[in-house]
């Protein structure tokens, strides 16, 4: 895997292409000796050249802004040097679907987009809107990711979209000093997460912080302790809605999350605090100056918001430990961005195959804030240790990694702002006792949603 | 939103007013006139009929567009719960929100009719309307948030209550052992009785270390009082030291005693003697009479401190919404009232006040009357603008609560664009709307008629 890795670089530095930008760390322009890149059909990305694709103009559609925005348009660069191409980047706010749909029936979609969940993706090729990827993209995606990724990126047996970021999901941010203080070490088990907990709230500490009002933590939440309980295989039936959320196996799930959710004294604020708190104070809770909580459970861009937002310092006040196992493995749910391709043109194909390559993704690695699923990525990219064990886990995972849940489910039932299963897990949060209401209504909201 | 006409025509003397009618009597050929309304025509058909009448075909389609299901959406709407809740919050916001604003215009509109400074005053009020609403439903969540340290309406919540009840010391605190030291009123008694000569230790957690008062020192074990038979000690300590360890229940090195606890000793359920814990935690009741006692720690020991008011949960986020809604509104309805009441003939109220009407009548006999024109339209104009409401229930509400504040324009969002992708039930949502404004736009229109006959 290294070697290819090496192997691919040394290409790259051959012909003097992007590796001037992910080999040096800091400097991602590219040379002045690289001044005329375009003149002929360059690049090994994933193996077969791009093409020169000078004139034309790939329009990019995606949720990021601000420094996710600059960082990609940084990963891009190389491509448009290598192929003479032009992006245009759009960015469509929080609101992919409601400014793709649109745009589609319209029309004029953009050549590429990245859909934050393969539900939105399974959609768009229902509407026959996306284009299944070239010969060329297919294979850098054999020769880049392990099957996991290549099966999600695939519906009815054609791959539609190259998985470009992922965020690992299992991980548990806490307040150092506040479990020193409570003389307390992270939890391997949920046993011993929910007795950690007791103790520190005997300490006097407001034991975890749930970002309630947003409907999408309480989803994460709920997946990871399915997906270590019950398994991958009844996860993917249970996303695929094969099984009934009557099932047993989601009862002893939700029993299992009411454990702590049941528990207000372990709550930050207790139930109603919970519930009204939204995920990014969910995190200054935990590492604000007096801190009001010890821990928060959400993804690896926690990190983001704890650098951001707070002055806590990464791997010395703050840092995490994975989601403890409630079954005898350990579960990684995670996220990510998917790109697909509106358009069948040699400019979309092109910047599909080049995405897949572990080059482009070292670019944004480097910058920070980035897990790559790409498997010949470099560790030793990664700016951090934090990050580096973020991206490690996520890898290791291998094809034991779950896409999230709700990611994959219908929109109407895993990512609307209060309704299916953001509203009915909030209503579970705020009366832990009726697991099986819960269940009733995670039913009822699936099976209208998923159409079975 | 045009002001309303009959402000602008009212104060010109009659002799103007026939002129101008006079002049503009004259008519010119039809054709002429289906020129100069041809542009307008086109634009009305496109902008406006075309995509009215395409709703209305929508909605007898399923949400991919392709099959007629005829009536389905129409029933599938009022059948399903969500819609229900909508409709009922819409009910609301109709009824509160036009007339709290209209009243507070018009308080506003004749408090500062006779104000010196009034331009500025009424510019202060108008301000909001300056604001987008997804501004003012920001702001408005700041402004609502939970914590009093960042939420300017809890803050003075809390800072009232607060003047006249005092928080405790303990916050949090409770028994580490539940079985033996059970709650009671918000307190904790012993459950078990103790003799006269006997000791008590009462071990507490769930309060920080850090917090602990200055004057709290080292807890130490109470050594019976055998030769006292009139005396009940006791100690209450802190059961965790920073950094934990130690054994529950009993007293290891660096707890700390917990002074100034209250403590009562009961018999038979009354109060037979109070006392307070010193910097060690200790406590001793003498001169008690024979018998045993149970020991209690009332409730104003750990009385929670008042957290405020949750404003956006579920049972306040519609009213809290509205009073962000009549923040911004309130402007829109002084201007347009004070610009009515200001066209009040001046002498009709001079008359009223030499009949030797007093303020307060005339303000009811004259000025309303005169001004209910003007309130109507502005009233009418408000249950419009309401009943679209979306943006300020979309930001302000947190999601775990967003379906107790659904207002049909959001459902309508929600199902066609926000997830549901059904632009079926969205474009069926849309015709109901369109229905419910249908009568207030009928009403508007046939005043501007009237206004522009007489």
């Amino acid at each position: 895997m290294m070697r290819r890795a090496l192997r691919l670089t040394a290409v790259m530095a051959g012909v003097a292409l992007a590796a001037a930008a992910c080999g040096s760390s800091g400097n991602n322009e590219a040379p002045e000796s690289n001044a005329s890149p375009t003149s002929t059909p360059t690049g090994t990305a994933g193996g077969a050249a791009l093409p020169d694709l000078k004139g034309q103009t790939v329009e990019v559609a995606a949720v990021w802004t601000g420094d996710e925005q600059k960082n990609f348009l940084k990963v891009v660069k190389p491509f448009e040097e290598q192929t003479g191409a032009t992006i245009k980047y759009t960015s469509t706010g929080d609101q992919i679907a409601s400014v793709l749909t649109p745009r589609v029936k319209g029309g004029s979609p953009p050549d590429v987009a990245f859909l934050p969940q393969p539900g939105l993706m399974k959609q768009f090729v229902e509407s026959k809107a996306l284009k299944p990827v070239s010969n060329e993209v297919s294979s850098a995606v054999d020769a880049n990711y392990s099957p996991v990724w290549k099966d999600l990126g695939t519906v009815d047996g054609k791959l539609y979209g190259v998985w470009f970021k992922a965020s690992n999901k299992s991980t548990v941010w806490y307040n150092v000093h506040s479990f020193e203080d409570a003389g307390v070490q992270p939890p391997k088990t949920w046993d011993e997460f929910i007795d950690t907990a007791k103790t520190l709230s005997a300490a006097g500490q407001q034991a975890v912080s749930i970002g309630g009002a947003d409907g999408w933590t309480l989803t994460d939440w709920f997946e990871n302790v399915y997906l270590s309980q019950a398994g991958p295989q009844m996860y993917d039936k249970l996303t695929a809605h094969e099984i009934k959320w009557t099932d047993d196996s989601v009862k002893k799930a939700l029993e299992t999350l009411a454990q702590l959710w049941g528990n207000p004294e372990l709550l930050a604020g207790g139930t109603t605090g919970a519930l009204q708190t939204d995920f990014p104070t969910s995190v200054t809770k935990v590492f604000s100056d007096p801190p009001q909580a010890a821990m928060v459970y959400e993804g690896d861009f926690v990190a983001g918001v704890i650098t951001s937002s707070t002055k806590a310092k990464l791997g010395t006040d703050a840092k995490f430990f994975p989601f403890p196992m409630v079954g005898d493995k350990p579960a990684v749910v995670g996220g990510g961005d998917v790109a697909v391709a509106f358009k069948d043109n040699p400019g979309a194909m092109a910047l599909l195959q080049y995405l897949a390559t572990p080059q482009a993704a070292e670019i944004w690695v480097k910058a920070g804030g980035f897990t790559s699923p790409n498997k010949n990525v470099s560790l030793d990219a990664y700016p951090d240790e934090i990050s580096r064990q973020i991206a490690k886990a996520l890898i290791d995972a291998g094809d034991s990694f779950r896409f999230d849940m709700s990611d994959q489910a219908p929109s109407a039932f895993g990512g609307t702002k209060g309704a299916g299963m953001w509203k009915d897990l909030a209503d579970f949060l705020r009366n832990p006792k009726d697991v099986q209401g819960a269940m009733n209504a995670l039913e009822a909201d699936a099976s209208q949603a998923y159409g079975n | 939103m045009t002001a309303p006409p009959e402000t602008a025509e009212r104060p010109g003397p009659p002799a103007d007013k026939k002129e101008t009618r006079g002049s503009s009597g004259e008519r010119g050929r039809p054709s002429t006139a289906a020129a100069f309304l041809l542009p307008a025509s086109i634009v009305l058909l496109v902008l406006m009929l075309y995509p009215i009448g395409f709703s209305v075909v929508r909605s007898l389609f399923d949400a991919s567009g392709s099959s007629f299901v005829g009536v389905d959406n129409y029933i599938r709407m009022f059948t399903e719960p969500e819609t229900f809740k909508a409709i009922r919050n819409n009910v609301i916001w109709v009824v509160v929100a036009p007339t709290v604003v209209t009243a507070l215009g018009l308080i506003f509109a004749v408090l500062t009719e006779r104000v010196r400074w009034s331009t500025a005053f009424k510019l202060v009020i108008f301000m909001p309307m300056a604001i987008s609403f997804l501004a003012a439903g920001i702001i408005f969540r700041l402004v609502y948030e939970q914590d009093p340290g960042k939420g300017v309406a809890n803050a003075i919540v809390v800072g009232v209550h607060d003047l006249f009840a005092t928080s405790s010391q303990y916050p949090d605190a409770r028994p580490r052992e539940p079985q033996a030291l059970v709650p009671v009123d918000h307190g904790f008694e012993t459950r078990a009785s103790v003799r006269l000569g006997g000791t008590v230790s009462l071990p507490l957690i769930g309060f920080a270390p850090g917090k602990m008062p200055e004057n709290a020192t080292d807890a130490s074990p109470v050594q019976g009082s055998a030769g006292a038979p009139d005396r009940i000690e006791g100690v209450v300590w802190l059961d965790f030291a920073k950094g934990g360890g130690g054994t529950p229940g009993q007293i290891d090195p660096n707890e700390k005693g917990m002074p100034g606890v209250t403590v009562q000793a009961i018999q038979t359920g009354t109060v037979i003697d109070t006392t307070k814990t010193g910097g060690d935690g200790r406590f001793t009741f003498t001169d008690l009479s024979p018998g045993s006692y149970t020991i209690r720690l009332p409730a104003s020991n750990f009385a929670q401190p008042f957290d405020g008011v949750t404003w956006l949960g579920p049972d306040l986020v519609t009213p809290s919404i509205i009073a962000a809604y009549v923040w911004m509104w309130a402007g829109f309805a002084m201007v347009l009232i004070a610009a009515g009441l200001s066209a009040i003939p001046r002498d009709a109220l001079e008359a009223a006040r030499v009949d030797g009407g007093t303020e307060w009548q005339v303000f009811r006999r004259v000025t309303m009357p005169l001004l209910s024109p003007v309130l109507l339209v502005v009233f009418v104009t408000l249950v419009i603008n309401v009943l679209k409401i979306f943006d300020l229930v979309y930001i302000m509400a947190p999601g775990s609560v967003q379906p107790e504040a659904n207002v049909l324009a959001l459902q309508m969002w929600l199902v066609s664009f926000g997830g549901g992708n059904d632009l079926g039930l969205g474009s069926a949502l849309g015709i109901f709307l369109f229905v419910l404004v249908l009568p207030a736009m009928l009403f508007n229109i046939r005043r501007f008629r009237r206004e522009g006959d007489r």
